[in-house]
This record gives structure tokens, C-alpha cells and sequence, in this order.
């Protein structure tokens, strides 16, 4: 990315995009004080929701939603009513700003193609999911007490039971992991209401029995050269997920494509940092690729869109392929994928880019790309790791994720290129993939000894009886 | 935090809300957590291996049991908290930090106390007698997550929750 493009990214606001975080956040300071008694203050936040999607299809809807909302009698159908309106807005925000990027970048972006989705048959885990966060919404997260928090068991075991409610039992555990931390939320100093409000709104949009649920619907087998650029890691105390983005040469010779590989595993809060890695061993050549930063040729992988679903057996690492120099040929004419329409929102944006002749400010909480200012996610540098913000600070190339949060863009560092003491060093965030290369770290692992095997041991003496 | 900050703060969708659980040694205290609105878990029996004990105490009245997972009282509680309590009181401080385990127990922490066991004595605590069924429980089921298989789906949701901590 140079200079003059993120000046074009920084741009005006798109038009709209104040107003609709306006309404959203009238929504979500609602959501904090709950459904079961609305205020004067409230009720004309979500009026304003009205108002907003007034001439949609989903207008009609949400008006009756929001009556009986603030008539104090709001069902679970009226609540669906309101997360789709606010998915809504947040959706519509998400694409100015996914245009806004591809403009200034001169990104090409695929158009999304619906699957053929079949209505899903009523499904007990969505059904539970609906109902407890039916009564997280009357109460409010104010209102949440550690009788509700425990409740979220229910939903959270049968999700885990169907494997097509993975997300929404994921989705749960997280957000409910969080509260339990806040509890009491009154006295919470800072509530994350955007957040919790996203999460919210999300898992009753899971939770719906509706069609086009089925991540398998409308796969097409891809093949080729992948070169991986990084890796993005995502983590809360029960799951953990790699997400690989690289550029697939088709090996029709076609032109070439920005894609992403995920694998993931659930986990415990107490297995964390390195650790992970070694709960997606069930993948050895995608985890020697990423820490030998290598190339892959695939063969018929399922691809949805811009994610292919990964098949360890129809891999096979190859060459070395450094990833900034994948980056320096490769990303400026790479296509893009569009992102499903459900899964659309802001904090869904993450663009791979690749920041160079810059200067960073702030220790590394800044940089500096011919006059213009771009702030860095030093936050979400994962623990499984060699980058850090010190790293980050003494670098002169950065391969990153452009996301947007808090009304600005901002990068995400997937890998540097510094120096540090006279000596140009590199780090990426998957270089520990097939095990920590770091001896210092390696060392304090060690002593905390193998969480996994400590306790699938006890899982093994305990659980089977 | 000024009230802009504040303000910009309540309209982020990614902030970390949760530390990460800081590293620790798992084979004498295998499980701890704050839920259902007590500090609980499963300490490994020093003497037999196949024996575990569940122990917990209460958040606001700190009313603490320790019993084995088949509700067989501890023989260490002698009108205090036994070794069991005090260990899994120091692995909480070790995993959570001593500030959100008082927070969550309701209990001043004060200043200079560093362990699970000192916080344990800042407590007005006594015996009461609880099922160890619920806690062994979420144990049992915290232990099946290592047992579910891997996924190579997408889950869009945790891009609200990157991984963090790095040189931690």
C-alpha cells in the first residue's frame, strides 16, 4: 500500500456511515439496560433502527418489532427482527468500506454468488441458543446475573453436539466467557457494548432455522500453487483458529486469487500461547508450509467462495516461497473474494496488504506512509508467536491485514521485516507452527510442561467412566 | 480515559474484554474457573492418582466445601480451608491474577496480598457443604473440548477475538 493510496482509504467518510454508527449505538446502549422495561431514551434509539431500514423489506418488520419491544411484550421473532435490521446497517457499512479499499487500492473483488441453500430442518441447539438469548435481551447486561450465565450451558452442548452449529456454540461460549469476566456488569467501568451487541446480534442470526446455513452448499474443487502470505490467529478460551491468506495460482492459468485456508480446534482456557499449535496437528503439511514458509501445490480442494476448505492428503509442501515477495508480485493484481452476506460487518474486513518505506511512531503504535498516519493492531499480535511490538517498532516492511474498528482503519501486522542491532531480521506469525524456534521461549514452555498431555491424561482416567 | 476516548471505546467491536489465562502447571490443580458464582475446581489427590477432589468457595458469602468427585468430605477441613482449597486458590491467582479472583469473590483484596492462600485468609469464610456434582461436571465437560474433532470450517465469529499477548 503507498502513501497516496491510504490517503485515498482515509479519504471523506462514506456518506451515511456517522449515521448508521449512530443508530447502531442507540441500539447497543439499549441492549446494555434490556428489553424487559425500555425507556423513554431507548425507545427512540430504536425508533431510529426503524427509521433506518424504513423502505426496506425488512421496514414493515422491524416497525412492529420495535412496538412490541417498547409495549414492554418482545418476542423471540420481533428480537430476529432487530438483529437483521442492525446486521443490516452494519453490513451496508461494511461494503462503502469494502469499496472504499478496493478503490484505493485498485483491488479486484469477485461478485458473491449465492448458494443454493436448503431450508434447515429445527434444529434443538438453535432453539436453546434463541431462547437464552431471548432472556439475555430482556435482561439486559446489566441485568445478567450468574443464574443466566450458567444457562448458556444448554444452548452451548448442543451446538457442540451438531457440527453445523459449531459457530453458534463457539459464538456463545465467547460471549458468555466474557460476561461471566464482567459480572457485575453495573459496576463494570467500561462495558463493551458495541461488541457484546455484535455478538449478540450474530448469535440470534445463527440461531434462526432459516436457509443457506450449510457451509458445504455450492463448493467448486480448486488447484494449483498456493503461496501463503501470513497467518491470522483467533482465540477465546475454547477454541482457537489459524487462519492462512495466501494467492492461489490456478493451475488452469487463471488469474491469480486471494484465498484463505482456516483450520481450528477447541481447547481450554488453560492451553494458550505456542500451545495451540499443536492442537491442529491433524494438518502436518499445511503447519510445515506455514513455519517453512513454502509454497503448496493442491489438487481439488473445495473452495466456497474465497475460503478453501482444507484436505491435508491433497497437499504437498514445495519450494520456498518468500511471502513479501509473494506479496511484491502477486497482491496487486490478485482478485479478491466477496464476503457472505451474513458474515459481512466491519470488523469482517481483513485485507491482506503490504506496508513498505515507512516510519513508525508511538512504539510502533503508528506508522508513517508518505504523510499519511496509519494506527497498528499491536493488540492482536498472538501469543503463539515470534512478533512483537518491539519487533513491529523496529521494522521497515510489514505484511498485513487492513481492518476497520472504532470508526478507522488500522493494520494488523501478520509479519515484519526489521532490524534490530544492525542485523535485518524477519518474523511471521506462524514461524512456530511446527514448533517453537525461539530457544528463550521454547525454554519457558518446557517448564510449564504439556498442558495438552497433563490433561488428556486426566480426561483419560476420568471421563470414560 | 477521557469521555471522547470512553466514547470512542463503547463503538469498538474488538477489545480485549478477557486477559488470556496466564501459563501454570497443571498437575496438581488440572481445573479452575470463576463461573456459577464460585471460585471451583478439580485438585489432583497427592496420594492416588485415580482420586480427585472438588473444591470451592462462594462468591459473597465465601462459604467453601471441599469433598472427593463421589461427595466424601475432605478429612483436611478442620473448621478452615484445606490444602486443597489453598491450592486451588493460588493456581486461580496464578491463571487469573489476584485482582479478578477477589473482584469475582467479592472480597478486598488490599495491598501486598500476592497468593491464593493470603486471599484465602482475608476471607470471613466457613464450612458449608456443597454437591460436587456440578463442579465435577463442568470438569468432565472442559475435559471433553480436548475430545472434539478439528475443523477446517471458517468460523467467521472469532474474528472478534484475535489472538493476543504476544512476548507476554
Amino acid at each position: 500500500m503507498l502513501g497516496t493510496q491510504l490517503a485515498q482509504l482515509h479519504g471523506d467518510d462514506p456518506t451515511g456511515l456517522a449515521d448508521a454508527d449512530d443508530v447502531v449505538a442507540g441500539f447497543d446502549e439499549a441492549l446494555l439496560r434490556g428489553f424487559a422495561r425500555v425507556g423513554e431514551a431507548d425507545a427512540l434509539a430504536l425508533t431510529a433502527l426503524t427509521g433506518a431500514v424504513a423502505g426496506t423489506p425488512l421496514g414493515e418488520r422491524v416497525a412492529e418489532a420495535v412496538g412490541k419491544v417498547t409495549a414492554g411484550s418482545v418476542g423471540q421473532e420481533h428480537l430476529a427482527a432487530l438483529a437483521g435490521a442492525r446486521a443490516a446497517l452494519l453490513g451496508a457499512t461494511h461494503d462503502a468500506l469494502t469499496a472504499r479499499f478496493d478503490a484505493a487500492l485498485g483491488r479486484e473483488r469477485a461478485a458473491w454468488t449465492a448458494p443454493a441453500g436448503e431450508p434447515a430442518d429445527g434444529s434443538p441447539a438453535r432453539a436453546a441458543a434463541r431462547s437464552w438469548l431471548h432472556e439475555t435481551a430482556l435482561a439486559g447486561w446489566r441485568g445478567i446475573d450468574h443464574e443466566l450465565l450458567s444457562a448458556v450451558g444448554t444452548p452451548v452442548e448442543a451446538a457442540l453436539a451438531e457440527p453445523g452449529a459449531r459457530r453458534l456454540a463457539v459464538l456463545l461460549d465467547g460471549l458468555a466467557a466474557e460476561l461471566r469476566a464482567g459480572l457485575p456488569v453495573a459496576t463494570m467501568a467500561q462495558p463493551p457494548v458495541r461488541r457484546w451487541a455484535d455478538l449478540w446480534a450474530r448469535g440470534v442470526l445463527l440461531a434462526q432455522d432459516g436457509p443457506a446455513t450449510d457451509p458445504t452448499a455450492g463448493a467448486t474443487p480448486v488447484s494449483g500453487r498456493l503461496l501463503p502470505l501470513g497467518v491470522d490467529v483467533h482465540e477465546h478460551e475454547t477454541a482457537v483458529q489459524v487462519q492462512l491468506h495466501a494467492i492461489l495460482e490456478p493451475a488452469d492459468a487463471g488469474p491469480p486469487r486471494l484465498v484463505r485456508v482456516t483450520v481450528g480446534a477447541a481447547k481450554v482456557a488453560t492451553i494458550g500461547g505456542p500451545a495451540v499449535w499443536r492442537l491442529l496437528s491433524a494438518y502436518p503439511v499445511l503447519l510445515t508450509a506455514i513455519a517453512q514458509r513454502r509454497a503448496l501445490t493442491v489438487t481439488d480442494l473445495p473452495a466456497y467462495g474465497g475460503d478453501l476448505h482444507w484436505v491435508d492428503e491433497r497437499a504437498q509442501a514445495g519450494e520456498p516461497a518468500d511471502p513479501f515477495a509473494t506479496a511484491r508480485v502477486l497482491l496487486g493484481t490478485a482478485t479478491a473474494a466477496a464476503t457472505a452476506p451474513l458474515d459481512r460487518h466491519p470488523a469482517a474486513i481483513a485485507e491482506p496488504v503490504l506496508l513498505e518505506g515507512y516510519t513508525v511512531h508511538d512504539g510502533g503504535s503508528t506508522v508513517d506512509l508518505g504523510g499519511q498516519r496509519l494506527a497498528v493492531a499491536l493488540d492482536r499480535l498472538p501469543a503463539g508467536g515470534p512478533l512483537t511490538p518491539a519487533l513491529v517498532a523496529a521494522s521497515s516492511s510489514c505484511l498485513g491485514l487492513a481492518r476497520f474498528d472504532g470508526g478507522r482503519w488500522l493494520v494488523q501486522p501478520l509479519a515484519v521485516q526489521a532490524t534490530v542491532k544492525r542485523r535485518p531480521v524477519e518474523a511471521h506469525n506462524g514461524d512456530w507452527a511446527d514448533g517453537v524456534t525461539d530457544p528463550k521461549v521454547a525454554k519457558a514452555e518446557a517448564r510449564a510442561g504439556d498442558a495438552v498431555a497433563v490433561l488428556r491424561e486426566r480426561a483419560g482416567r476420568l471421563l470414560r467412566r | 480515559m477521557t469521555d471522547a476516548d470512553e466514547a470512542a471505546w463503547r463503538r469498538r467491536s474488538v477489545v480485549a474484554v478477557v486477559p488470556p489465562a496466564r501459563p501454570r502447571k497443571l498437575a496438581k490443580v488440572p481445573f479452575v474457573e470463576l463461573a456459577d458464582g464460585r471460585l471451583q475446581g478439580v485438585v489432583s489427590s497427592g496420594s492416588d492418582i485415580e482420586r480427585v477432589y472438588v473444591s470451592s468457595v462462594t462468591a459473597g458469602n465465601h462459604a467453601y466445601h471441599c469433598s472427593t468427585n463421589n461427595n466424601r468430605p475432605c478429612g483436611g477441613l478442620r473448621g478452615a480451608p484445606c490444602k486443597h482449597l489453598e491450592a486451588l486458590a493460588d493456581e486461580a491467582v496464578l491463571q487469573y491474577g489476584v485482582d479478578r479472583v477477589a473482584r469475582y469473590l467479592r472480597v478486598d483484596a488490599g495491598d501486598g496480598t500476592q497468593t491464593g492462600v493470603e486471599l484465602l485468609s482475608r476471607l470471613d469464610a466457613r464450612h458449608e457443604p456443597t454437591s460436587a456434582a456440578v463442579v465435577f461436571s463442568r470438569f468432565l465437560r472442559h475435559l471433553a473440548y480436548l475430545e472434539l474433532p478439528a475443523s477446517t470450517t471458517a468460523l467467521p465469529e472469532l474474528h472478534w477475538f484475535p489472538s493476543t499477548g504476544a512476548g507476554r
